[in-house]
């Protein structure tokens, strides 16, 4: 599996990602600037946790417009596998390319914890190295990562089974609408989620409920 | 012309016998422009002219001391050609009048220190004090501050792990903020700030010069009284984003060898770097304020010299490199500017709009810079034995005391810091020192920031003496070899011989165990002045520390990690309850002497612990401070979520044995099978070492006294800081 990193200026999760990356892909990711019109040719394009282009507008919407983003779109509409990882889900977001927002974390502080989750959905390329209804837990780090959309779109994401990740009851560290902390697009190549799967890939760092996720792009896109 | 008159020099913070001494360095008056470069490089803040002379008394070498006090910060070689890179400075002032503001530039301009050295931050710590509880700004100060450290450290990607927080009334007026950067470089890549050689280009990267933070170094030189709030525009605002732009395109620019030297623009912003990166390569400099990228219009040369804009670094560069530089920079959407150039002629000339404007010896503004001798007094060290009332429940006065403000959890502040961005942290907040691992290798750096100013009140000497015995026991306690401190020296104003004499004292105790624990000062930072309607703070030396972990998979954590580890107690517990909390919290008394450090003891109990841990025996460590033994034991129960059964020693006296804040002692758990070895070892080294108890259950039970839930301990701990937090009503404290 090949895969790319974008690099926004103010990306800050670029290198966990990359190592993590290269740590269960066995291939180094190419790192893309976010000036950069096209995309390497990758299985997998992953966009990075940060502060984008500083986010003290909307966060993610000046991302959204950049160059690469564009050619991101492009071949995620042809069916190229894209992760965004907690800036890189409002992004995601923000680009249209996932339904809803990312809204100000209900207790308006940023909030840097582990969270226990629960794997929703396994028929997916990002998931099916987990269990259904497994929990895990994976760090959060944001200020913006109340996720809120309208109450048909919710019915939706929930009706086709694109709720991957949900926070556990009792651990919602945002205010989320139903708790829910990753979706996925239409086409189940997209997966936006609020929280780290890069940082819980080695035990020193206290878990590795990230690294099923990593294996399973391995897996799907070899 | 402005006319120089005594008004406007002592408006300047210049006494008039300074001014004097400028009109003899120049040889003739200075214009207005020069008088603002006079007075902030006079200033306090820049040229620490009260504590110079004291500050020589500092030990400052060690064969793994590679760069110490004097440059931007202190550099110490970690092995396999890795050096960490580190100091501690304060945004005291600017935090108190704007919070958020304050603190998160604070954070900038320490993170600038370190990646002006070549290294990539990896590391942010802070040391705060905060006034009493029901001061009415200081919930408004608590919240903003704690965003604005967050707020900048988030966005620049650089993991906040760890810090201090006490409250005390004397701290009402005059907030402390210390924050801390730790960096990582490669030992042959080491940039520093001297201006060698003459005719090289004069570089200006990063923000645009703005009217903000004009005379911030004056403002943080001076006392505090009741219109401080009209300071307000001396602050600066902080723009992470520009600064995350700028740390990445100065290390890429590093990675080339196009530099001769390089400054960041902190306190006195242009004035102060361009100065002393001239004093310190022996040259002079010309500088043409007309190229400097400008935020508004129609900026006086007195602005753009004394403006605190952030986000800027001076750079001297290599002659022809210029163009090289400027791709980088532009790549990364900075602003660029040759600004002058480098000269022989040992005079720091400043032109704008075609004239001259300031023409100054560069000695003048550097090596001439007042130092004074300043008169103080030391005060005797109070002795007293405190009384205390021997029949309080002994466990209703523990839950109190983990619940007290400054023992309760602090995790509603480190939430709000991003943690683990970077992916090395490997001891998150909470513990004895927060430990970072060195990126792609099994090496780490532990890391501590430590004083206690109570002590400090009651005995300067033996009181700074504790905060570096502390440090080098907190990094102990994690399985760290300590290496070396930055000091961060908080105390009120200089002028006043008892304040003086604090400072003295103090200096003296922190280079007593400098030298006693091979524990160098690499680098540091004085803020004084710290008074508000001349009302001191207690004397704050925070000492920030960092050490090696050879490897980081023998380490140790406090929390208790298995049933039936037998429980042991290294060092002697005589129970000083002297300015102990105990005392404060249940007894509501500041009173007593503070506990003093034997240094001899320090080093035989820490070797030893260490070499338990670095054997592989030991995992389970926490160093015994503030609160005393029964807190310790508390915090390693909470943080594994077990409990312990202990006896009450030997003591007959059961609340100065828990509560007593005697020095230089651990507590560890460890297999109860290795338990009467390790005593035996103990005895052979002559170190104190008792075994109190054993791990299990979920309570802390003390036989003869009584038992407390682990759940109840821990509810207690997490509730005060929310509580105080978000409620109009004060949770109550004792």
């Amino acid at each position: 599996m090949k895969s790319a990193v974008v690099v926004f200026p103010a990306s800050n999760c670029d290198r966990d990602a990359a190592v993590a990356l290269e740590q269960l892909t066995g291939k180094k990711p190419a790192m893309v600037w976010h000036h950069d019109s096209e995309l390497p040719d990758v299985d997998l394009v992953v966009l990075p946790g940060g502060f984008a282009y500083g986010d003290y507008l909307r966060c993610g919407a000046m991302a959204a417009q950049s160059p690469i983003m564009r050619d991101v779109k492009t071949k995620a509409e042809k069916g190229l596998s894209v992760l965004g990882i907690c800036n890189g889900f409002q992004v995601l977001t923000e680009a249209g390319m996932l339904p809803g927002v990312l809204m100000r974390n209900a207790e308006l502080k940023f909030v840097c914890r582990p969270v226990s989750l629960d794997v929703e959905e396994t028929q997916s390329a990002f998931t099916r190295k987990y269990e259904k209804g497994q929990r895990v837990s994976f760090p959060v780090a944001h200020g913006d990562g109340n996720y809120t959309a309208d109450e048909a779109t919710l019915d939706r994401l929930e009706g086709e089974g694109r709720v991957v990740f949900r926070y556990a009851p009792g651990d919602n560290p945002n205010g989320s609408a139903r708790n829910i902390a990753g979706i996925l697009s239409r086409k189940r190549n997209v997966l936006g989620l609020m929280p780290h799967p890069e940082r819980v890939c080695d035990a020193a760092l206290g878990g590795t409920d990230g690294r099923p996720l990593f294996e399973s792009l391995v897996e799907a896109l070899s | 012309m402005t006319e120089i008159t005594p008004q406007l020099v002592r408006e300047h913070g210049l006494s008039p016998a300074e001014y004097a001494r400028i009109v003899e360095l120049l040889g003739r008056a200075p214009n207005f422009v020069e008088l603002g470069i006079f007075s902030v490089m006079w200033s306090e803040h820049c040229s620490y002219k009260s504590t110079r002379a004291h500050l020589r008394r500092l030990p400052t070498r060690a064969p793994w001391v590679l760069q110490g006090p004097g440059e931007n910060a202190g550099v110490i070689d970690i092995g396999d050609g890795d050096v960490a890179v580190f100091k501690m400075e304060s945004h005291n002032h600017p935090s108190f009048i704007e919070p958020y503001q304050g603190a998160a530039t604070g954070v900038g301009g320490i993170m600038r220190d370190v990646f002006t050295m070549g290294a990539r931050p990896v590391a942010m710590m802070n040391a705060l004090r905060f006034g009493a509880p029901e001061h009415e700004k200081m919930r408004h100060l608590v919240s903003g501050v704690v965003a604005g450290i967050g707020g900048y450290g988030n966005c620049m990607g650089v993991p906040t792990v760890g810090g201090e927080v006490n409250f005390h009334p004397s701290y009402n007026g005059n907030i402390l903020v210390n924050a801390m950067c730790v960096g990582l470089a490669r030992a042959d890549r080491i940039f520093k700030s001297a201006a060698k050689g003459a005719g090289n280009p004069v570089v200006y990267i990063g923000s645009k010069t703005g009217r903000d933070g004009i005379h911030g170094a004056t403002m943080a030189s001076a006392e505090f009284s009741e219109d401080s709030q009209e300071k307000r525009p001396t602050v600066q605002v902080g723009d992470p984003f520009t600064e995350k732009l700028l740390l990445e395109a100065c290390l890429e620019l590093m990675a080339t060898d196009a530099i001769v030297a390089i400054q960041d623009m902190g306190a006195a912003g242009l004035t102060s770097s361009s100065a002393e990166m001239a004093s310190k390569g022996g040259s002079g400099i010309v500088l043409d304020l007309d190229r400097v990228p400008q935020r508004e219009e129609k900026m006086t040369a007195y602005e753009m010299l004394l403006s605190e804009s952030q986000e800027r670094m001076l750079a001297v560069l290599k002659p022809g490199r210029e163009a090289e530089a400027e791709r980088i920079f532009k790549k990364w959407e900075l602003d660029f500017a040759v600004i002058g150039t480098t000269t022989d002629t040992s005079r720091f000339v400043v032109r704008h709009e075609g004239k001259t404007v300031a023409d100054i010896p560069v000695h003048a503004l550097s090596e001439e810079a007042p130092v004074y001798q300043r008169p103080f007094e030391k005060r005797a060290a109070i002795a007293e034995e405190p009384a205390f009332d021997r029949t309080k429940p002994l466990i209703e006065s523990l839950v109190k005391l983990i619940g007290s403000p400054d023992l309760c959890s602090r995790r509603w502040i480190w939430e709000q810091y991003d943690w683990s961005v970077m992916a090395d942290t490997v001891q998150a907040p909470g513990g004895d020192a927060a430990v970072v691992r060195v990126h792609g290798t099994n090496k780490a750096l532990a890391i501590t920031t430590d004083v206690t100013p109570r002590y400090c009140r009651a005995d300067p000497f033996e009181g700074a003496k504790q905060a570096v015995a502390e440090a080098w026991r907190n990094l102990t306690a994690a399985g760290a070899r300590p290496l070396a401190i930055t000091d961060n020296l908080n105390f009120g104003n200089p002028e006043k011989p008892d304040i003086m004499g604090e400072i003295a004292s103090c200096i003296d105790g922190i280079a007593e165990v400098c030298r006693a624990l091979d524990f160098p000062v690499v680098s540091g930072n004085c803020s004084l002045y710290n008074e508000t309607n001349g009302e001191a703070i207690l004397p704050t030396p925070a000492i920030g520390a960092v050490g090696l972990i050879v490897d980081v998979r023998r380490m140790a954590t406090p929390a208790l990690k298995r049933e039936s580890d037998a429980i042991i107690l290294i060092g002697e517990t005589k129970g000083h309850l002297g300015q102990s909390l105990y005392l404060r919290e249940i007894e509501g008394k500041e009173n007593g002497g503070a506990p003093v450090v034997d240094l001899a003891a320090e080093r035989r109990h820490g070797d030893f612990v260490r070499g338990l841990i670095e054997s592989g025996k030991l995992d389970t460590v926490h160093d015994v401070s503030d609160g005393g033994l029964l807190v310790a034991l508390t915090e390693m129960a909470m943080g594994g979520g077990m409990g312990a059964r202990i006896a009450r020693g030997d003591s007959a006296d059961a609340i100065p044995f828990c509560f007593g804040e005697d020095q230089g002692r651990y507590l560890f758990a460890l297999p109860a099978t290795e338990a009467d070895r390790v005593l035996r070892e103990a005895a052979r080294a002559g170190i104190p070492a008792i075994l109190l108890g054993q791990t299990g259950g979920d309570r802390i039970a003390i036989a003869g006294v009584g038992e407390v839930s682990i759940d109840a301990l821990k509810r207690a701990h997490e509730a005060w800081f929310p509580g105080y937090m978000s409620n109009a009503e004060l949770p109550p404290t004792n």
